[in-house]
């Protein structure tokens, strides 16, 4: 995955010095290279390869955080974790959300840009009102919906209750609590819609008329040239919204984890909110990393899966393979 | 083609999008030239059908569903206590009132102030040492810079919460927790997307530029302070008002760093995340849930306020978010 992101976006930079491969690198030059990139290479060493490092250590100790010292246990905090159902309650839960939410967002997201993307003039205008809830900040929306979304009182109940449908306990029972989180994200999924908004308006007018001579319907042009011409888009956005969607925290955790003393539904039990807590509330930093660990490999081989799927599906320009 | 009319001059995106809409624009000329025309006159002049009616309609409600929470935010920080939750746009009793007494009720001030003070901090730091790198990747040559810029990239994809207990340990363990140097510390080796960004832009500068001022004897610092930084404003920018906001936002370190001081520590998120318990009415709070409708107003303004004048760097850094992948 990264490797090839990295290759296709080095290679807008490598055409500048296409004489690669017998390059000689002037010393000062390479020196002063490394200089400036220095910062990262302290962050990447440190915070990242040293935290990763060090995380994997502590997954295998059990951690004083008076003494500050960890040690050794061996696999116990994986055992641990293997016997607790909260954790496979959380894995459940968060991977439920996802199928759920990343299907959604991405529908939602290419309708409302397919639309921005005919209405011409006005386009402007309406993006940036779609845009607001992006910057509006997540503890503003959850303290929002948490009254939005009241079963009693909320405005949502009210509208369906207009239409003559009954509004479910939206925060109380358990069925409803993923999707009263799938409908905030939803309402901030703008940043995926502009994502596409520009995927769509680099697609060449020309296909379309191509194949409106042919006798192509809307839905044939669509899922002919559209679909295809902005698969990159599609894909970038399936999993970056994937790994978002795997570490769901900020929502799950102001609407039903503030405090702790509250009896909150099971089903609103995320791996994030789980691990945080296990973490910051409990310390057990060992479990907690393990938690980590375990969370890792689900996302690389969930990540991989999908560029193998998406290898065979997306097309790329200048791919003349 | 519409790609070149609506990417504004100086963005980020323009140096890898300009050929190919060119190229776009040459073949799409060349055999539908009568009917590229024929249309472009006809989206001038204002002729309303009854699909555009009908699209602007479903647009309009959308916005609409948009905006609804939004002005019920408005309108129920403006309710006396009563009538918070009686989902009246507006208000049947005015109580402006409440603007005057939240900051009696809670340290509001103290956290907006510790909030600009991190965001600052964390925007300034990151635009620094992201463009400092960017400029050691887009203009030296040197052995493994490919690889090394892959590894960047690839750090992109690292779930936060692998780091998250580790970083926390490498915090206490340089003696720093109970600081606000966990909030932003980070920031001080550069962020992959932001170093991503700027490369693109720097990479799009004439090299030439460079070569001139070498000979004129410009240090190497010399070219990036005195050359490259000034002509990546426009990008400098982006990169700082994502920052600013990402900072303004981030509930989850606050959480991990500022819970256990006092509640004058705390920033604006994890303030309003301790109102919500503090005033609301299920939870045993006070009740008094319309200063959390105008703290939660008081947060959200700034980032209004710098989508409005940052609002085409938003939309243009997101768009280029896309385009890496």
């Amino acid at each position: 995955m990264s490797a090839d992101l990295a290759r296709r976006a080095g290679s807008r930079g490598t055409k500048r010095t296409a004489r690669r491969g017998r390059e000689k690198y002037n010393r000062r030059e390479a020196l002063a290279g490394y200089l400036f990139i220095s910062p990262w290479i302290i962050g990447f060493v440190v915070f990242m390869l040293g935290a990763m490092a060090y995380s994997l250590v502590i997954s295998f100790s059990r951690y004083n955080l008076a003494t500050n010292v960890a040690r050794p246990v061996g696999t116990a905090n994986y055992a641990l974790l293997f016997d607790d159902p909260k954790v496979a309650l959380s894995l459940a839960n968060t991977l439920f959300y996802a199928v759920m939410a990343v299907p959604l967002e991405i529908c939602v997201a290419l309708g409302l840009a397919l639309l921005l993307n005919r209405v011409g003039r006005g386009a402007g205008f309406f993006r940036t009102v779609y845009y607001l809830p992006k910057m509006t900040p997540s503890v503003a929306t959850a303290s929002v919906f948490l009254l939005l979304l009241n079963g009693n009182t909320g405005a949502i109940n009210q509208a369906l209750g207009f239409f003559g449908i009954p509004g479910p306990q939206w925060l109380i029972d358990p069925a409803w609590v993923k999707p009263s989180i799938v409908l905030m994200t939803l309402w901030g999924v703008s940043g995926t819609m502009v994502i596409f908004l520009a995927a769509l308006k680099s697609v060449p007018r020309d296909l379309y008329e191509v194949a409106a001579l042919d006798g192509a319907g809307p839905v044939r042009k669509f899922f002919s040239i559209t679909v295809p011409m902005i698969s990159g888009a599609i894909f970038f956005n399936v999993i970056v919204l994937t790994i978002a969607a795997l570490q769901v925290f900020d929502q799950a955790y102001l609407l039903f984890w503030r405090d702790q003393t509250n009896s909150s539904p099971e089903s609103s039990l995320f791996y994030g909110i789980y691990l945080f807590q296990q973490a910051f509330r409990e310390f057990n930093f060992g479990f907690a990393s393990a938690m980590a660990w375990v969370l890792f490999v689900i996302i690389l081989l969930i990540s991989l899966l999908q560029v193998k799927i998406g290898n065979r599906y997306v097309y790329y320009e200048g791919d003349k393979s | 083609m519409a790609t070149i009319g609506t990417t504004p001059p100086g963005s980020t995106a323009e140096p890898a999008d300009a050929p190919d809409g060119a190229g776009q624009a040459g073949q799409a000329g060349q055999p539908g030239q009568p009917r590229l025309a024929g249309r472009r006159r006809r989206r001038r002049a204002p002729r309303w059908t009854a699909a555009q009616v009908a699209l602007w309609a479903v647009l309009i409600v959308i916005s609409a569903a948009f905006l609804y929470p939004l002005v019920w935010l408005i309108s129920a920080s403006l309710k006396p206590r009563a009538e918070v939750f009686d989902n009246a746009l507006i208000p049947r009793t005015f109580a402006p009132e409440n603007y005057l007494e939240v900051w009696n009720q809670l340290p509001l001030l103290h956290w907006v102030g510790n909030s600009f003070i991190i965001a600052l901090l964390a925007a300034l730091l990151v635009t620094v040492s992201s463009s400092m790198v960017a400029f050691g990747f887009a203009y030296f040559r040197f052995p493994g810079r490919s690889l090394l810029f892959g590894l960047v990239l690839s750090t992109m994809m690292l779930p936060g919460a692998v780091t998250l207990v580790p970083q926390y340990l490498i915090w206490k363990n340089l003696g720093v927790l109970g600081t606000w140097i966990p909030m932003f510390g980070m920031n001080l080796f550069g962020s992959a997307f932001y170093i991503f960004l700027q490369r693109q832009f720097f990479l799009g500068l004439p090299r030439e530029l460079f070569e001139a001022a070498r000979i004129d004897g410009a240090s190497y610092f010399g070219l990036f302070r005195l050359i490259a930084l000034p002509l990546s404003i426009p990008s400098l920018v982006v990169i700082f008002i994502f920052e600013f906001q990402a900072s303004w936002n981030n509930l989850q370190s606050a959480l991990i760093y500022l819970n256990a001081g006092s509640v004058e520590g705390f920033t604006a998120p994890l303030g309003i995340a301790y109102a919500m318990t503090k005033f609301s009415p299920t939870n045993g709070g006070q009740g008094d849930y319309q200063y959390v409708m105008v703290a939660t107003l008081l947060i959200t303004l700034p980032m209004l306020v710098l989508f409005a004048f940052g609002q085409r760097h938003f939309i243009e850094g997101v768009a280029t978010e896309g385009r890496k992948g």
